[in-house]
């Protein structure tokens, strides 16, 4: 059995503000071996850049409140000090943003900025620190390191800024990738460049990746185990196979029926998922996704707790609907109820 | 960049000439700006003012006259209307004591304007900041004049000591300590308003920046909350204090400062300015508005040269 990373007991990140208490993520439990992509998607708002952000220690302020666990190699990192804590951002934990355009300081060159992660945490002289810059340009694929490395965010493009973010946040070989929507801001093109980048880098350095996204056909490829969040918790969880071929919650029907699918007849208009992700401030009684879910009936007053109801073991979800039920009717969902109809 | 300056010197030409057609304009066109008539005095005869008027060049057309009057300001022969001193050497007097209150003055204000406004952006929302931006707005609502006579009245005539000499310049090769005990309370008044103004301006570039996307970046590489405040935070937020302090510094060296030159008999080109202005004596406020202007033009250059050098995105044009 390969090594385990990461390991997050019911993690509950609060936020006090003026109009009340942030419930952003509430009872999340995963784990993570080296080697492994885990995919957490979910809408705006749903918790997954919130639990990216805490795994790293970048929500900590005086208005977060923590509960359970995040138990990196057995130490918990929501107990150690911040001073502690930035011994392992960059050096064990690696992050990457949604928008380089934005993401990467304008005013320093690449190179400088990629040698200031290196120098953060190890003890390297200038010029090895810039030979080694310029060989993680080369392997997340910038033509002429040589010369790139002395040129200014705002000379690269979006999709090779956002290699050399990439680079940046491998430049200490972390054992944990973090991708937060790395893929929203580029063209589609780019998009399966930078997924299929990553991929490729987690087998090189050996190490692992969470990689978040509201869009399930990027994760399609990548991902071995999928969390699918939605207002703050985790409705659905299992292997990309069981997300993908046997779902269960009518919330991930909705995501997957909002992917363009070639292989399937094609619908008059792609699936939306009416409404909106509730406040989390105020949450919804019960099921949290009952007010939008087609299918919901009484029973969904009542909370359902996160627990396998099929056949595959590791495959839970949070859902009262029976489960022939589901199989029957989902596809109206996922394909598109008009096509078949017409 | 050599076409940049090129441009930019033809530039600064021709805003110098515009400036000084402007001044000239107003003064003829200002009551009781006729110098010849002011000259003659009460009991003048139309003959004796058109006489006076003859000598000046007055009765020539308007351009030749402004032309006249910059010819002579350029070959350093132009003389007061008032008591025919030299404007130019006027001006050179004044060099010292305006210079001497614009560097101590500016570093002064822009030392303890990071200082301020970093501090407050640091413990922004803590009792330490609102007490410094209280202290900041206080500072910049201070009227100049008051401070002055106040300080001067406290501190050097007695009202709790008389530690500093009451007014005057010492010239800095004549006694550097005398000089700068001469310095101090102009340097003083003259910077707490710009410091209560820098700071609020560099506290709310800093809240902004700390929000940015790479700050976070840099918080995830692992960097130190002094390296991001240092390397990340202060020096993109230094971007705008640049542009104020390269065009106030020119100012003061301009001979802007002229309240406080006045309030502390500081007889630099400030106080030559306020006389000029008290007499309506054109030649000295030709003299010391083009010497003004050509600080704030040429200074306006340099703060397009440090901003493309501290932001690269920024090309010259």
């Amino acid at each position: 059995m390969a090594e385990r990373l990461l390991e997050v007991n019911d993690l509950k990140v609060r936020f006090a503000t003026e109009d009340g208490v942030v419930r952003a993520v509430d009872g999340l439990t995963f784990e993570l071996e080296r080697g492994k992509v885990l995919g957490i998607v979910g809408e705006s708002g749903s918790g997954k850049s919130v639990t990216a952000m805490t795994l790293m220690g970048l929500t900590r302020g005086i208005n977060a409140r923590f509960e359970g666990e995040v138990l990196y190699k057995g130490t918990n990192l929501l107990e150690i000090s911040d001073r502690e804590m930035q011994n392992y951002r960059g050096n064990e934990l690696g992050m990457i943003f949604q928008d380089p355009m934005t993401s990467l300081n304008p005013i320093y060159r690449i190179g400088d900025q990629i040698v200031e992660a290196l120098q953060a945490h190890e003890k390297v002289d200038k010029r090895s620190a810039r030979a080694r810059t310029i060989e993680l340009l080369r392997q997340v694929g910038i033509p002429n390191p040589e010369s790139r490395i002395d040129d200014y965010p705002h000379q690269f493009s979006g999709g090779m800024r956002q290699r050399a973010m990439i680079a940046m946040a491998l430049s200490c070989n972390p054992s944990i990738l973090i991708a937060d929507e790395p893929t929203t801001a580029l063209d589609v093109t780019i998009q399966a460049q930078i997924v299929e980048l990553i991929s490729r880098l987690k087998d090189d350095f050996d190490s692992a990746v969470i990689f978040i996204t509201h869009d399930l056909g990027v994760i399609a490829d990548i991902a071995d185990e999928i969390i699918v969040m939605y207002a703050g918790r985790v409705v659905e969880r299992g292997s990309k196979r069981d997300i993908f071929y046997d779902p269960q919650m009518p919330y991930t029907w909705g995501l997957l029926g909002s992917i363009p699918r070639l292989d399937r007849p094609r619908p008059e208009r792609l699936h939306t998922i009416e409404g909106m992700p509730p406040s989390l401030i105020n949450l919804p009684e019960g099921c949290k996704f009952r007010p939008r879910c087609p299918h919901a009936f009484d029973r969904c007053m009542q909370e359902p707790e996160l627990k396998n109801r099929v056949e595959s073991g590791g495959h839970l979800d949070r859902c009262w609907l029976d489960v022939e039920f589901k199989r029957e009717h989902r596809d109206e969902t996922i394909s598109g109820g008009s096509a078949e109809a017409a | 960049m050599a076409a940049f300056l090129i441009r930019r010197v033809i530039g600064m030409i021709l805003v110098l000439l515009a400036v000084s057609f402007i001044v000239y304009l107003i003064f003829i066109v200002i009551p009781g700006g006729d110098p010849a008539q002011r000259i003659a005095g009460k009991v003048a005869t139309p003959a004796n003012i058109a006489d006076i008027r003859h000598k000046l060049g007055l009765d020539k057309p308007f351009v030749i006259q402004w032309l006249d009057m910059l010819k002579a300001l350029f070959t350093a022969k132009l003389v007061s209307y008032n008591n025919q001193t030299n404007v130019v050497g006027q001006i050179e007097q004044g060099l010292p004591a305006t210079f001497s209150l614009c560097f101590g003055a500016g570093v002064i204000w822009l030392g303890f304007g990071v200082l301020v406004g970093t501090t407050a952006a640091v413990k922004a929302g803590r009792i330490s900041d609102r007490a410094i931006t209280a202290l900041a707005l206080i500072g910049i609502s201070l009227p100049v004049a008051w401070l002055g006579l106040i300080l001067r009245y406290l501190f050097a005539e007695g009202g709790v000591g008389t530690w500093f000499p009451d007014g005057g310049y010492v010239p800095l090769t004549q006694d550097p300590v005398q000089w700068l005990y001469s310095m101090l309370l102009p340097w003083f008044t003259l910077a707490v308003l710009f410091i209560g103004f820098y700071g609020r301006v560099l506290r709310s570039n800093i809240l902004d920046t700390i929000n940015e996307d790479f700050v976070r970046t840099a918080k995830a590489k692992g960097l130190s909350t002094r390296q991001i405040l240092v390397k990340h935070v202060l020096r993109a937020s230094l971007i705008p204090i640049v542009t104020l302090f390269g065009l106030d510094f020119a100012s003061v060296l301009g001979g802007g400062a002229i309240i406080t030159e006045t309030v502390y008999q500081l007889h630099g080109v400030g106080y030559y300015a306020a006389q000029a202005i008290a007499n309506i004596d054109l030649p000295p406020l030709m003299g010391v508005t083009l010497y003004g202007a050509t600080f704030i033009v040429v200074f306006s250059t340099l703060v397009d040269i440090a901003y493309a050098y501290l932001d690269p995105r920024i090309r010259l044009t």
